[in-house]
């Protein structure tokens, strides 16, 4: 339980740097960690304390791997997950980059051209 | 035609990379490829409204463990307003991205939207949404910054910030609700909701996913990014993104999942049609107040999609009569495809007046219904649809969900939507006064009318405007009934599972 926790903190955590942080390169790092933050909770969902890996071995029923092995399906969840991050990240420092040449600083106080 | 229901997402999905390698050898091929790959796509579109409701098992698999993709009335609706309205605006974007430079990978980012968008539509499994949301979602992301320029570069980063908590926020409840059904299957998932019923985690989901699709609908409070990014983008982008990406990827995705996924619940009606009230009051009167053409617009997109977010939330309240509840979502979804139509119309319109004119500062314009009257005209238009004027259909929409709302026993949330139908009114009325009356001033004195590749979307949608009011019943019978039946009816939903 308390390691639902955890991975909650570290998605206010994330948040936090976020809203609080100025730096566009400390907000992007911000971001990043709301996201490991999902990633962890999904593992976390489909662990199972002492369980095996979900592969079929010689000599077991189907149902006795059931009984014992972790939920493969998070998995293959949070590699997807894991993979759109890396998107998001690749395009998020492309335009903090574009962002710098612009106006010579990573400083979002700075950045005020728009008024919401 | 069930076999190709994939194809939806599979073609433009190609489409975007094969456009990449394509333009590689010939650079006019880009503008038509796109425009082939957007006429199938609308095609197919309008030939699944004559489908019934079924559902394609993709790769064979048997439901609950394969993904499904679930047609229904709902879907068919969305898939012809997004499909239709974005083959319009390629054929918009031939001549106005000439402008900007790099239009194959414009081409492809804007493929890769609508293979987003269409695979939201279309997909019956949760995390599947996701996945289509994130690459409608970054494609957007991208497209807004197209420019390159200063304003275009902070909006899209604003844009980016936001809208990654918002993903962030839908992927947590999807998670959430996988712990407690053990299902990622949409049909599925619903059954297994159900013998649950409310619990305080079904709440905490439900929160998560109206902040996270709030914020991709950009309901008030979830709005900052929205005035910006949408004037930032190039026009035919501010036009596919008010017109169909907040409707594909936030109110759908409400609509779908509060109504069929999770269910009918009081208080979320009364968080819905507070939000869809809120937005429609905050930003109207924050529109009057803009002198910037596209930002004007940008703002009466959040207000409008409060009158859409009001009319569902009152047929999501399950102690509310079948006949009004069926009102308010049918004048609900209607907004939804007129607005679709008329603020892309009006977006399309700015575009024309910058690419002649080069300036979207109200105070620089005037006189133009003389100097482009085709433009002129369908602007005009358009602004009396979205302003509520009969004949034409905003009128008809707005007039459902007053008279939903009244019904209801709403009658201060219907005294606000009609006020706001003032609002509304009032700054279409100056926004009309700036650009097209009055005299011209002389650095526009030699302004000409739009080429034919922009006139004439703005002539299709205008028509559009027009015909969708008058021939309402026809609308009503064909698209909107079917799409109500399809919310409204949870159980049809989860036996979709059962029977396709």
């Amino acid at each position: 339980m308390i390691l639902y926790f955890l991975s909650l903190v570290l998605f206010v955590m994330g948040l936090y740097c976020l809203i609080a942080k100025k730096n566009i390169v400390k907000k992007i790092i911000g971001i990043v960690i709301t996201e490991y933050s999902i990633n962890l909770f999904l593992v976390l969902v489909g662990y199972r304390r002492g369980g095996i890996a979900p592969i079929m071995l010689k000599g077991m029923t189907p149902q006795e791997m059931v009984n014992h092995s972790v939920d493969p399906l998070p998995q293959a969840l949070v590699l997807t997950s894991i993979v759109i991050g890396l998107g998001v990240l690749a395009l998020m420092v492309a335009l903090c980059l574009r962002i710098y040449e612009k106006y010579k600083t990573f400083d979002m106080s700075e950045i005020n051209k728009l008024k919401g | 035609m069930q076999g190709l229901y994939p194809l939806f997402t599979a073609i433009p999905l190609a489409a975007a990379f094969l456009n990449l390698l394509v333009t590689k050898v010939s650079k006019r091929f880009a503008d038509f490829f796109a425009f082939i790959v957007t006429l199938v796509l609308a095609v197919m579109a309008v030939r699944m409204l004559f489908e019934p409701a079924f559902v394609y098992k993709v790769g064979g698999w048997l439901p609950p463990w394969g993904i499904l993709l679930v047609s229904d009335g709902l879907s068919s609706l969305m898939l012809v307003v997004i499909n239709v309205i974005s083959f319009l605006v390629i054929i918009f974007s031939t001549k106005y991205m000439t402008t900007y430079t790099a239009k194959p990978k414009y081409y492809a980012l804007f493929l890769l939207m609508i293979a987003g968008m269409n695979g939201v539509v279309i997909t019956g499994d949760m995390f599947n949404l996701y996945v289509f949301l994130e690459i409608a979602s970054i494609a957007s992301y991208a497209l807004v910054g197209f420019g390159c320029e200063k304003e275009e570069l902070e909006a899209s980063f604003k844009y980016l910030i936001l809208g990654g908590v918002a993903s962030t926020a839908v992927l947590f409840g999807i998670a959430f609700l996988y712990s407690v059904t053990g299902t990622l299957n949409m049909p599925d998932m619903a059954m297994r909701l159900e013998e649950i019923g409310m619990t305080r985690l079904t709440a905490f989901v439900i929160a998560l996913f109206l902040m996270g699709f709030g914020l991709k609908a950009s309901s008030v409070p979830f709005h900052a990014w929205l005035p910006d990014a949408h004037p930032s983008a190039p026009a035919p982008i501010s036009a596919m993104l008010s017109g169909v990406l907040i409707k594909a990827l936030g109110v759908y995705a409400i609509m779908r999942i509060m109504f069929n996924v999770i269910g009918q619940y009081v208080l979320v009606a009364h968080i819905v049609m507070f939000l869809g009230a809120l937005s429609m009051v905050v930003a109207g009167l924050l529109a009057i107040g803009q002198s910037d053409f596209k930002r004007m617009l940008a703002y009466s997109s959040i207000s409008q999609i409060g009158y859409v977010m009001i009319g569902i939330g009152l047929a999501l309240n399950p102690e509310m009569p079948a006949a009004v509840a069926a009102l308010g979502l049918v004048g609900g979804l209607f907004h939804l495809v007129n607005h679709a139509v008329f603020k892309s119309l009006l977006f399309l319109c700015s575009g024309a007046v910058e690419y002649r004119t080069g300036t979207r500062d109200l105070g620089k314009l005037g006189g133009l219904i003389r100097k482009m009257p085709v433009t002129g005209v369908t602007c005009s238009i358009g602004s009396l649809s979205i302003a509520g004027i009969p004949p034409f259909n905003g009128f008809v929409s707005k007039l459902i969900i007053f008279i939903a709302l009244f019904k209801g026993g709403y009658v201060i949330y219907g005294t606000i939507a009609v006020a706001v139908g003032f609002i509304t009114l009032y700054y279409f009325v100056k926004l009309q006064r700036e650009v097209l009356f009055g005299a011209i001033p002389e650095a526009l004195a030699k302004v000409r009318e739009a080429p034919f590749a922009m006139t004439l979307p703005l002539v299709i949608l205008a028509i559009l405007c027009v015909a969708m009011g008058a021939g309402y019943t026809l609308v009503d019978n064909h698209l909107l009934q079917a799409a109500k039946d399809a919310l409204l009816d949870k159980m049809g939903y989860i036996n979709l599972l059962m029977g396709g």
